[in-house]
């Protein structure tokens, strides 16, 4: 054990005193499970801070990302999804890991995601399966992200409480609401500075 | 250090700055009352927030013996520092190991907090800093941070535009639009991103339970900072550790509404140790006491450490607004600053913050985790007479006398009797610091006492 570790331990010992107070949390705002899944306020809420949303079926997803595709001018597309778009779009598994000068090179990603967060507008990604891994959705300029309407969870208690087992295995997890931001000049947002300064979502369903 | 009084006479003169200042914060406090009037439990996740804070900071040597144990088994690093020199040195030595000189920082005011960049360059290594609004600050060699969450918020878009102009664009006219100034941020950084290979951040929670960290951000330069370099060093002061997983639903909740007015932050980075194939490939975590355990030992002023660093009560603070936050002379500026500095640094070191407020309360409205930020200013202002000033400071001088006077009826009816003549403890008699700025009453012909007597009478 360290001296700093077994100082600032005891002095954190000695500051509480003997029985410090422990007290209890209430939990009374509204935990998870409790609201019911609105997909139109969930789509409102992505488009809200100005990523685009599309409503498809199943059997159109393909077309409606070809045609994104086209429409935003990508040729080189990474991707974690088995879709088809076309020859005038060159899809790149990420199988073994791009190095970052290849991620660079694409026009933009194509992936899944974990859930989404009607709520706040939100889709997490965690790493595995369609979400990819992290670098994948940071470092080309566009995303487009495919979610199915039963990955829509109502609100933030219910996006912890499904992400609980991913937090235990170790597994990254990236909140997405909306494209690339900031907020530093004069407090006001503006989109576009460093993530994908395109966000695209398809709500499958 | 000048002291409030005079730094804020200084900042005050400056009318660019609170124009700019005052059109910011009048901006943000509107559309924060908008966002938290979407959530009909708003009352019940600040009372949570609070509680779980109160918690964490109760059995906090348990919670970071479990944050330090999880981390490690997810294959992290965890260093323990006392004090700002020893987490400068780790922070340099991690760096010197990978034979960096430079290193990329995702906006944290830990760093800020022990200086981290100067010592960084004292040893060689030159520290990046990639939030938009640190950047703007380090490109300007004269200027210095203001805002917890903006620290270039006394610089308006003009401003920026014309920094930009001589720095990094230079020789390039961007416009009058805020996204081309975003634009110019992203090509000058963009080669670091992709090449630095080490990174520096803060965090904003780290969950004892499974060892996550937590970086909440907005323009992706966090996520670029703790993915793309294959070492990652995170300084985190000690409390900032969350028990649970499941607190995440309460903070995740308060912290974007409270700071930027959103409903969820753009990205939220949580990552546990290393993982294969995916970010770094070494992680360090840095847990920081600088002055924490000393805060810790005031029972009244503990709750200082409960801070989400929000910046919502400077936002709505009638004194914030109109010095600005250089005249706090500290990284943690506004309300929250007045009572954390003087207990981070000393007493001795900032006596005069805990003056620096009006005590209208606006603050604790506004606090995402209920910090009651008027109290510890006064328990602190009662401190700082009884532990810093000395017996013989006219101020306490008179309080004494006011205070005898005020502990006898006796006592306290001849003063009255006196201060209609002009005379006596309780007369318009000049108190440095206090008739400077205040005016006494007029003494009136008859006192209550008198009058009641008078009525019993009758």
């Amino acid at each position: 054990m360290s001296a700093a570790r077994a100082e600032v331990l005891g002095r954190i010992r000695s500051a509480l005193g003997e029985a410090p107070v422990v007290p209890d949390v209430a939990r009374d705002y509204h935990p998870a499970g409790t609201a019911g899944v609105d997909l139109d306020l969930f789509c409102e809420r992505v488009a809200d801070y100005r990523a685009t949303v599309y409503r498809v079926a199943a059997g159109e997803l393909d077309a409606a990302l070809a045609e994104a595709a086209t429409r935003l001018g990508l040729s080189r597309v990474g991707t974690t999804l088995d879709v088809q778009l076309g020859d005038a779009v060159e899809l790149v598994r990420d199988e073994p890991p791009l190095s970052i000068a290849d991620l660079d090179g694409l026009d933009g990603v194509l992936t899944g995601c974990a859930l989404g967060i009607a709520d706040t507008g939100t889709l997490v990604l965690d790493g595995v399966g369609g979400s990819g891994r992290r670098a994948l959705t940071l470092v080309p300029d566009v995303h487009l992200c495919v979610i199915v309407e039963d990955q829509v969870v109502a609100s933030v208690p219910d996006a912890v409480a499904a992400l609980a087992d991913a937090a235990a295995e170790g597994r990254p997890i990236t909140l997405v609401s909306g494209p690339s931001a900031t907020s530093d000049i004069e407090l006001d947002r503006v989109e576009g500075v460093h993530g994908p300064r395109t966000l695209e979502v398809f709500v499958v369903g | 250090m000048k002291g409030f009084p005079a730094a804020a006479r200084e900042t005050l003169r400056d009318s660019q700055l609170r124009r700019n200042l005052g059109k910011a914060t009048t901006t943000i406090r509107a559309k924060r009352l908008n966002t938290i009037a979407e959530l009909d439990d708003w009352e019940a996740l600040r009372a949570a927030g609070s509680a779980i804070k109160a918690r964490a900071m109760a059995t906090l040597p348990e919670q970071l013996e479990q944050l330090e144990a999880a981390v490690t088994a997810a294959g992290g690093t965890v260093h323990w520092a006392r004090d700002a020199a020893e987490a400068n040195r780790i922070v340099a030595t991690v760096a010197k190991a990978h034979g960096s000189d430079e290193v990329i920082k995702v906006k944290s005011l830990a760093t800020d907090e022990i200086g981290l960049n100067e010592a960084l360059a004292e040893q060689g290594i030159q520290a990046i800093e990639t939030d938009l609004a640190e950047l703007i600050v380090q490109l300007d060699p004269n200027d210095r941070q203001s805002h917890i969450l903006v620290p270039a918020i006394h610089k308006n878009r003009a401003e920026i535009r014309a920094l930009f102009e001589r720095t990094i664009a230079k020789g390039q006219d961007l416009g009058w639009e805020a996204t081309a100034i975003a634009e110019a941020a992203r090509r000058h950084l963009r080669a670091k991103f992709l090449s630095v290979p080490v990174a520096v951040s803060g965090a904003n929670f780290g969950i004892a339970e499974t060892g996550t960290i937590c970086v909440v951000e907005s323009e992706g330069n966090g996520r670029m900072c703790t993915t793309l370099p294959s070492v990652l060093v995170t300084v985190m002061g000690i409390e900032k550790v969350l028990p649970q997983w499941q607190d995440l639903e309460v903070f995740l909740q308060l912290l974007p509404r409270s700071s930027t007015a959103e409903r969820m932050n753009p990205y939220t980075s949580l990552w546990t140790g290393v993982r294969d194939d995916d970010g770094p490939r070494e992680f360090h975590l840095v847990l920081l006491d600088n002055g924490r355990t000393e805060v810790l030992r005031d029972e009244v002023g503990r709750q200082a450490l409960h801070c989400i660093r929000c910046s919502a009560c400077l936002n709505v603070c009638p004194v914030y607004s109109r010095t600005g936050g250089q005249a706090y002379e500290s990284v943690y500026p506004g309300p929250i600053g007045a009572i954390l500095t003087p207990q981070l640094k000393g007493l001795d070191a900032a006596p005069t913050l805990p003056w620096a407020s009006s005590l209208c309360g606006a603050c604790y409205e506004a606090c995402p985790v209920k910090i009651d930020i008027p109290s510890v200013l006064i328990h602190l202002r009662a401190r700082v007479v009884r532990e810093e000033k000395s017996r013989w400071e006219p101020e306490r001088l008179a309080m004494d006398a006011v205070g005898g006077v005020f502990a006898s009826r006796k006592r306290y009816e001849t003063a009255q009797r006196l201060s209609k003549l002009g005379r006596g403890p309780l007369s318009k008699l000049p108190v440095p610091g206090w008739t400077a700025m205040r005016e006494l009453p007029e003494v009136p012909e008859q006192t209550f006492r008198e009058w009641w007597r008078e009525r019993g009478a009758r």
